[in-house]
C-alpha cells in the first residue's frame, strides 16, 4: 500500500510537470501550427532562473514564504523570452516551408543551450533548502515530501485554469477561432499577430512554470531541455497534438508508465515509453484526442 | 460492356451528403461529361472513384473487380487516372520531367536507382510527344512552377494522360476560366460528349445524350441557366441555379 | 532530344570539368603538398562529406528533414569498435561491410516508424530515436565503454598491414583510401539522384498527392531513401572511427545530428555538391573556431539562424547567384 501511494504520487508529480511542458507545446501548435524545437529550453530557462533566484534569496536568509513567492520567477522569465522570440525569429517563417521553421527553431535550441551554459555555468544549480523546508507529510503510513504535493496541486490548478481560460473566456474564444481558421479570424478583425504572440507567451510561461516548480526537487542541469522536449513529444504523440485534453491524458499516461518503469525495470523505462508512443502512432496516428 | 459501375455510393462530410447513394456507370470507350453546379458532388465522386476518399457505403466496381477497398495506388495501377481541379504538379521539376515521371511510373521503372534516367530514350521521346500533343513542347525544359496558369492546367491533364489509363477523369479542366468563356466551353462539352451525366446536390439528376439533356427542363432550370448554343443567359441580372 | 538540350548538356559538362578537374588534382596531391595536420582535416571533411551527402538524399531530394542522423553515423563507428574489441577484426573492408549492414538494419528499423510521418513529426521522431540509441550507449557502458569510449586502432587496408608510424599511415595510405571511398560514394549518389528513383523522390518532395496519383508508393520510396541515407552515414562513421582512434557517445548525441543538418544548410541543400561543400567548409571552420570559443553551440546556432533567414540556399546558392550575375551582366 505504501509502495502504491508513494509511486502513485510520484507519477502524479511527474505528470504535473509534463502536462505543463506538453500543454504549452500543444497550445502553441494548436493556435499557430508551429512546433518550437527549443520549447524544452524554455522549461530549462524556467528551472535555472528559479533555482538561481531562490538560491540567492535563501542565501540572503529570506523566509520560506518569500521563497515561495519567488518560485514563479522562472515562468515569467521564460514568458519574457518567448515574447521576444516570436516576433523576431518565428514570424518571418510562417509563410515559408515548414523545413525552415524547424531549422530556425533547431538553431534556437543550440543557441539557448549554450546561453544557459554561459550564464549559469556547466554545473547543476540547485534551489537550496526549499524542498527540505517544506517537510514531509504522512500518508497511509508513508512519509512523503510535502513539496511534491504542492507541485501536484500546481499542476491540477494549472490544468483547471487553462481549461477555464480557453473555454470560458472571450480571449479563449478568439484563441480557438484563430486556431481553427486563421484567415477567417483575421477577416473578422482579429489581430492575428497579437494572438500569436500571446499564445506563444502563454505556452512558454507554462513550460517555464514546469521548470520552476520542478527545480526545488531536482537541480537544474544542462541538457534537461532536450530531454524534456523529447518527453513532451511522447506526451503529445500519445495525447494528440494541439489538444489540451490530450496533453492532460498523455501526461498522466506517460507519468504513470514511467513511474512503473522506474520502480520495476529501471533500464528499459525509456524504451517502454517509446514503445507505447510507437503503438499509439500505429493505432491512432493523430493521438488519443488529436485531430488528424 | 461497363468499365466502371458504382452502386449506392455515398459519402458525407458531417451533415453534408456530398454524394448521395449514386449509381454511376461508365462504358468502355465512351466520352462522358459529368456536369453540375458547385457543390453538386462531382469532385467528391471523382475522389471516391480515384481513391482519395473512402466511401461511407456502396461499392465501386472497375473492370469486373470490386475496388472499393483498394488504395489509390492500386487503382492507378488498375488503370484509373485523374487530373486535379486545383493544379497538382511537381513544381521544381521541368514540364518534361513531370510527364516523364508518369511514364516511368506506368512502366514500373521508378524503383530503378542504379541506372541514369536520361538513358531511357523511349520514355523521354514519349514524354516529348505527349507535351507536343498538349501544345507544351516549347516549355519542356521549363520548371512546372514557372509556366502560366492555363499551361499548368494543361500540364496537369497531360501528366494524367501520360499514364495511358483505361479510365481518365478530368476534374474541372476549365475552372479558373472566366464566366464569359464558360458558355463556349459548355458548348464544346455538349458537342463532344456522347453522354452527359448531370449531378445536383449529391445525386444524379439526369443521364442521357446531349440532346436529351438539352431538352430536359429539370436540368435547365436547376442547373445552368445557360443556353447551350453559347450565349450566357442573364435574366433580370441573375444567374439561374446559383 | 532536341539539339538545344544536347548542346546545353555538353556545355554544363564542360563547365563542371572547369572546376572539378583542379579540385581533383588538388585532392590527389594534397598529402604531398600540405602537412599531415591539413591532410587530416581534409580527411575529416571528406568523411563528413559522405555523411551529409547521404543526409541530403532525404532533405534536398525527398523533402524530409532528419534530426537524428548521428544514429547511423554512430552505428557505423561503434560497429567498427565492436568488431575490433569482440571479434578481433582489423580489416577495413570488413569494417565497411559490417558498418553498412548495421546502419542499414538500424535505419530500416527507425525508418519504418519515421516515414509514416512528415515534416515536424518526422523530424522529432528521428531526434527521439537517435537519443534512444545514445542513451543505450550510456546505460550499457560495460559493452560500449560509456563516456570513455572504445579504442579503434589503425586498420589494414586491402590486406596490407598499416605502417608503424600512425601519422604517416593516416596522412598517406589511409588518406587515399578515404579519398577512393569518397569518390565511389559521390558517384553512387550521383547515379541514384539522376535515376528514375531519384526523380520519383523529387516528385514526392514536390507534391505527395500527385506522386501517389501517378502510382508511386510514397512510404516505400521514402523508406528506401531513408535506408540509403543511413547507409551512407554508416560508411562515413566507419571511416571516421580509425581516423579518430576512439568511438565515443559524442558521435551519437543530438548535437552531432545538428552539425550534419548545419553542414547541409551551410553548403546549400538544394544542390548536389552543396552538402560536400558545406561539410568541408564546416570542418575547417570548426577546427579554427573551436580554438576561439568554448561556446561552439551558440556560434553554430546563430549562424544557422542567420543562414535560414538570409541565405537559405547556402554557399552553393550564393555561387549560383554570382555565376548568374557574371553570365548576364545587366
Amino acid at each position: 500500500m505504501e509502495f502504491l501511494v508513494i509511486h502513485g504520487l510520484n507519477a502524479l508529480l511527474y505528470s504535473s510537470v509534463l502536462f505543463l511542458i506538453a500543454g504549452g507545446l500543444s497550445l502553441i501548435y494548436g493556435v499557430m501550427r508551429i512546433i518550437n524545437l527549443a520549447h524544452g529550453n524554455l522549461y530549462a530557462i524556467g528551472a535555472f532562473v528559479t533555482a538561481w533566484t531562490i538560491g540567492a534569496a535563501a542565501n540572503a536568509g529570506a523566509p520560506n514564504a518569500v521563497l515561495l513567492l519567488l518560485l514563479p520567477a522562472g515562468a515569467f522569465a521564460a514568458a519574457a523570452v518567448g515574447a521576444i522570440l516570436e516576433p523576431t525569429l518565428l514570424r518571418p517563417f510562417y509563410k515559408r516551408p515548414e523545413e525552415y521553421q524547424l531549422l530556425v527553431t533547431f538553431g534556437l535550441l543550440m543557441i539557448l543551450e549554450d546561453l544557459i551554459d554561459r550564464v549559469w555555468g556547466p554545473d547543476p544549480l540547485s534551489a537550496g533548502r526549499v524542498y527540505e523546508n517544506f517537510g514531509s507529510i504522512t500518508i497511509s503510513g508513508a512519509r512523503y515530501p510535502a513539496y511534491n504535493l504542492a507541485v501536484i496541486a500546481v499542476g491540477i490548478i494549472a490544468a483547471l485554469f487553462l481549461w477555464a481560460f480557453i473555454y470560458r473566456t472571450r480571449f479563449g474564444v478568439v484563441l480557438r477561432a484563430t486556431s481553427q481558421n486563421m484567415r477567417m479570424a483575421s477577416a473578422l478583425g482579429v489581430n492575428v499577430n497579437r494572438i500569436y504572440i500571446q499564445a506563444f507567451t502563454i505556452g512558454c510561461f507554462m513550460a517555464g512554470l514546469g521548470g520552476a516548480i520542478v527545480v526545488p526537487g531536482q537541480s537544474a542541469v544542462l541538457g534537461m531541455g532536450v530531454d524534456a522536449l523529447i518527453l513532451a513529444f511522447v506526451v503529445v504523440v500519445i495525447g494528440g497534438l494541439g489538444s489540451l485534453e490530450g496533453a492532460f491524458a498523455g501526461a498522466l499516461i506517460v507519468g504513470f508508465v514511467r513511474e512503473a518503469g522506474v520502480a520495476l525495470f529501471p533500464e528499459i523505462e525509456l524504451a517502454v515509453l517509446y514503445l507505447i508512443a510507437a503503438i499509439v502512432l500505429f493505432v491512432r496516428p493523430a493521438g488519443l484526442f488529436g485531430r488528424a | 460492356m461497363s468499365l466502371l459501375t458504382t452502386r449506392a455510393l455515398a459519402k458525407s462530410f458531417g451533415e453534408n451528403r456530398a454524394v448521395n447513394s449514386v449509381d454511376f456507370v461508365v462504358k468502355q470507350g465512351e466520352v462522358l461529361s459529368l456536369i453540375g453546379s458547385n457543390g453538386a458532388g462531382k469532385t467528391t465522386l471523382v475522389n471516391l472513384i480515384s481513391g482519395l476518399y473512402r466511401p461511407d457505403s456502396g461499392s465501386i466496381v472497375f473492370e469486373e473487380r470490386d475496388v472499393s477497398r483498394q488504395s489509390s495506388y492500386e487503382r492507378i495501377k488498375s488503370g484509373i487516372a485523374r487530373s486535379f481541379q486545383l493544379v497538382n504538379l511537381f513544381d521544381q521539376l521541368s514540364c518534361l520531367d513531370n510527364v516523364a515521371l508518369s511514364i516511368f511510373s506506368r512502366e514500373g521503372k521508378t524503383l530503378k536507382l542504379a541506372t541514369l534516367a536520361s538513358r531511357d530514350r523511349a520514355v523521354w521521346e514519349e514524354a516529348q510527344g505527349v507535351l507536343r500533343q498538349f501544345g507544351l513542347d516549347g516549355k519542356a525544359a521549363i520548371t512546372a512552377g514557372a509556366i502560366s496558369h492555363g499551361e499548368r492546367k494543361l500540364l496537369d491533364v497531360a501528366v494524367a494522360y501520360a499514364l495511358r489509363p483505361k479510365l481518365l477523369f478530368l476534374d474541372e479542366p476549365t475552372s479558373g476560366v472566366s464566366t464569359r468563356e464558360k458558355a463556349p466551353i459548355m458548348d464544346i462539352v455538349f458537342r463532344y460528349s456522347e453522354r452527359i451525366v448531370v449531378m445536383h446536390q449529391g445525386s444524379i439528376l439526369a443521364d442521357g445524350t446531349p440532346d436529351e439533356i438539352r431538352r430536359n427542363d429539370e436540368v435547365t432550370t436547376t442547373l445552368i441557366g445557360t443556353h447551350v448554343t453559347g450565349e450566357p443567359a442573364f435574366e433580370n441580372g441573375n444567374h439561374a441555379g446559383r | 532530344m532536341s539539339a538545344d538540350l544536347t548542346m546545353q548538356k555538353h556545355r554544363s559538362l564542360l563547365l563542371t570539368l572547369v572546376w572539378a578537374a583542379p579540385v581533383a588534382v588538388a585532392l590527389l596531391a594534397a598529402p604531398h603538398v600540405v602537412g599531415p595536420f591539413h591532410t587530416l582535416t581534409l580527411m575529416y571533411g571528406l568523411v563528413f562529406g559522405i555523411a551529409v551527402l547521404g543526409f541530403n538524399l532525404l532533405l534536398g531530394y525527398t523533402g524530409l528533414l532528419s534530426f537524428g542522423h548521428s544514429a547511423y553515423f554512430g552505428a557505423g563507428a561503434y560497429t567498427v569498435a565492436f568488431m575490433v574489441k569482440y571479434f578481433k577484426v582489423a580489416s577495413m573492408e570488413l569494417f565497411l561491410a559490417g558498418s553498412v549492414l548495421i546502419s542499414v538494419i538500424i535505419s530500416l528499423l527507425f525508418g519504418v516508424v519515421c516515414v509514416r510521418y512528415t515534416k515536424i513529426f518526422f523530424g522529432i521522431l528521428t531526434l527521439a530515436l537517435s537519443q534512444v540509441l545514445w542513451s543505450l550507449a550510456f546505460k550499457f557502458f560495460w559493452v560500449t565503454g560509456g563516456t570513455d569510449g572504445l579504442r579503434v586502432p589503425t586498420p589494414s587496408l586491402l590486406g596490407t598491414a598499416p605502417l608503424a608510424d600512425k601519422m604517416e599511415f593516416l596522412a598517406f595510405q589511409y588518406y587515399y583510401y578515404v579519398l577512393a571511398v569518397f569518390t565511389v560514394c559521390v558517384i553512387v549518389m550521383w547515379v541514384i539522384v539522376h535515376s528514375p528513383f531519384g526523380k520519383a523522390l523529387q516528385a514526392i518532395r514536390d507534391n505527395e498527392t500527385r506522386a501517389e496519383f501517378i502510382g508511386i508508393r510514397i512510404r516505400r520510396y521514402r523508406l528506401i531513401a531513408f535506408v540509403v541515407s543511413g547507409a551512407f552515414a554508416g560508411v562515413a562513421g566507419a571511416l571516421w572511427a580509425p581516423l579518430n582512434g576512439l568511438a565515443t557517445p559524442d558521435v551519437l548525441v543530438w548535437t552531432f545530428s545538428g552539425e550534419i543538418v548545419f553542414m547541409a544548410v551551410l553548403g546549400g541543400f538544394n544542390s548536389f555538391i552543396g552538402p560536400i561543400v558545406g561539410a568541408m567548409a564546416f570542418t575547417y571552420l570548426k577546427t579554427y573556431a573551436v580554438g576561439f570559443t568554448v561556446y561552439w553551440q551558440l556560434l553554430l546556432g546563430t549562424v544557422l539562424v542567420v543562414l535560414v533567414l538570409a541565405l537559405p540556399k547556402g554557399i552553393m546558392g550564393m555561387v549560383e547567384l554570382l555565376v548568374a550575375k557574371v553570365r548576364r551582366p545587366r
